[in-house]
């Protein structure tokens, strides 16, 4: 590292904000959907009692809508490496002296930043819909597992891209392992002994199921089942090895 | 000091040899081209030196790196002209020349000179400040072009530089090319399959075809193996008039095609009427003849059976064998 990769960092990190704001239509989307999720199903599914839920059920929501719009979000930076490949762009970013490590850096950070400010919209919406905060530290935790959430996500989407030459497999990773992941996370309903055993035994193997417990814990501090400091020691081991293997199969990638 | 040294250089795409076992150096300050048709492996051969492509076997050295275990020498060493668009088409044209700047490492001062300087050459400076999804084909392969002069690296790869632009501005990158390579010792490495761009750039080339290089030499040099005056002749009878006049002395390199023959001779103008002279005594009537300088399209036609500008779909390359009998007479040498 040198200061010319750190140039390159802040070059490709400048990118992508410049691609994302120009790009309206994603800015929107990004933002909208997830406030669609928290709205419609935090009040459908405000009456409903599901047993050992403290607080109202869009309290439990916040943080796994929270955790699905950063986890989208980094995940489509991650993937769009396959746009710069297919775009030709990649050829000019890999050929530049700069090392592939400041290049996945540049591009993490700037998935996060984009992915750290839909989370944070959300986080306010939901807040005003009365999700409570438990206190200052609590808040600074939370912030930190979405950086780490997002990290994780961009490099899992890295890893994918490289194992795709284009986008005909996007589609079917979307639903084969997004939506098993999201659905398994404890993100819209509690993991608890009242569910089938197979059903809570995936769950605990799903990493975004202590990421969305780690934010439920230090944001509104109810609900969680593990200590955040906990889900933290966890989210940090799996972010360096996710992010790890990410930077591998991307060095490894041809143009 | 040789900038580019190759050994041994090849790469398979699953069964098929887009670069077979290729070898050649190219010297610090020159300008050498690979000539060759679409799909010759000219893009695959830039790639691995470029590094972004792995060889299959074989390695080669820039600047002394090897492009295998030096990866980040390497690329520090040179710069790409890429042959498809590689702009960011949601920046501006000056945007993607900043990107490219810093990503080189260029000081603020460089960067804005060189900016102006290489939007001037490709005249693009009005049109710096718009989205490149809005420029047209010419309009990006000039950008492209203009990005890859940016940075003075020690050797500059360029891959069909003058692609589809015209005339007027083929010309202008031609001489900057010269230029960038006379004031900045800028060693260049180009592929065409434009003969006069070869004729122009080139001190060296090396014609490759089917992976592998068919002869490497000074362009004077190829231009005289094939004889100092070509003479192309068709006639009534081919085959007839190609075997006795194989018999001459002063006759070399007589070579069939389709429908005429060529052969190299030393002061063609004056051999005509004793062709002709030649032709009456077997009766085969030469119904049209044509003396000129050899070509670098002599040169292509000599070494591959083909002319470069006969291309149709069949011998563009594909994963389909070629005709093995395209090659007959590279054997018969």
């Amino acid at each position: 590292m040198n200061s010319k990769d750190f140039q390159a960092i802040y070059m490709l990190w400048l990118r992508q904000m410049k691609r994302f704001l120009r790009a309206r239509s994603r800015v929107l989307s990004t933002i909208v959907q997830p406030i669609f999720f928290l709205l419609i199903l935090g009040f459908g599914f405000n009456m409903a009692v599901f047993p050992g839920m403290e607080g109202s059920y869009i309290n439990f929501l916040a943080p796994g809508i929270i955790a699905m719009a950063i986890l989208f979000s980094s995940m489509f930076t991650g993937v769009s490496v396959l746009w710069d490949k297919q775009s030709g762009f990649l050829q000019e970013v890999l050929v530049a002296p700069v090392s592939r490590l400041s290049i996945v850096i540049g591009r993490t950070l700037g998935g996060a930043t984009i992915a750290l400010c839909q989370g944070f919209i959300i986080m306010i919406i939901a807040l005003f819909l009365g999700a409570p905060i438990v206190d200052f530290k609590g808040l600074l935790l939370t912030a930190i597992i979405m950086v780490l959430l997002s990290f994780t996500a961009v490099g899992f989407g890295l890893i994918i891209a490289s194992k795709m030459r284009d986008f005909e497999g996007f589609q079917s990773i979307m639903s084969l392992i997004l939506m098993p992941l999201l659905f398994l996370s404890s993100a819209f309903y509690p993991i608890n002994e009242s569910l089938p055993g197979w059903l809570q035994a995936l769950s605990y193997c799903n990493p975004l199921f202590y990421m969305i417990d780690g934010i439920r814990g230090s944001l509104t501090g109810a609900n969680n089942i593990l200590h955040p400091l906990v889900d933290l020691g966890i989210i940090s081991v799996l972010c360096v090895i996710i992010m790890g293997l990410g930077t591998y199969f991307f060095n490894k990638s041809e143009a | 000091m040789n900038i580019i040294e190759t050994e041994n250089l090849t790469r398979k795409f699953d069964d098929f040899l887009a670069v077979d076992h290729i070898r050649f150096s190219v010297g610090k300050g020159e300008i050498f081209g690979f000539l060759g048709p679409n799909g010759a492996g000219k893009t695959t051969t830039i790639k691995m030196l470029t590094t972004l492509l792995y060889p299959s076997e074989g390695s080669a050295s820039i600047a002394g790196f090897d492009i295998l275990k030096q990866r980040a020498n390497v690329r520090e060493n040179i710069g790409v002209v890429f042959q498809e668009p590689a702009l960011d088409t949601e920046l501006t044209g000056k945007e993607n020349l900043d990107f490219h700047a810093r990503m080189y490492g260029l000081t603020p001062e460089t960067r804005k000179k060189r900016i102006t300087q290489v939007l001037t050459l490709v005249d693009l400076l009005d049109k710096k400040d718009i989205l490149v999804k809005q420029y047209s084909g010419g309009m990006k392969r000039r950008l492209e072009i203009a990005r890859g002069l940016m940075h003075s690296p020690t050797v500059l790869f360029l891959d069909e530089p003058t692609l589809g632009l015209d005339a007027q501005t083929r010309r202008a990158i031609w001489e900057y090319i010269k230029q960038l390579n006379k004031e900045e010792g800028t060693t260049i490495f180009l592929t065409t399959h434009y003969m006069d761009e070869a004729d122009f750039l080139c001190d060296r080339i090396g014609i490759i075809d089917h992976g592998k290089i068919l002869v490497m030499d000074t362009v004077d040099t190829l231009k005289k193996s094939v004889g100092h005056d070509v003479i192309t002749l068709s006639c009534s009878n081919n085959e007839q008039l190609q075997k006795r006049l194989g018999q001459e002395p002063w006759v070399s390199n007589i070579t069939p095609h389709d429908s005429f023959l060529t052969l190299g001779v030393q002061r063609g103008e004056e051999k005509i009427p004793a062709i002709f002279d030649i032709a009456r005594t077997i009766n085969v009537a030469i119904s049209s003849v044509d003396v000129r300088k050899p070509t670098l399209d002599d040169v292509f036609l000599y070494y591959t059976g083909r002319r470069m500008r006969e291309q149709n779909p069949e011998t563009l390359r594909s994963k389909v064998p070629k005709p093995s009998g395209i090659h007959l007479r590279r054997q018969r040498q």
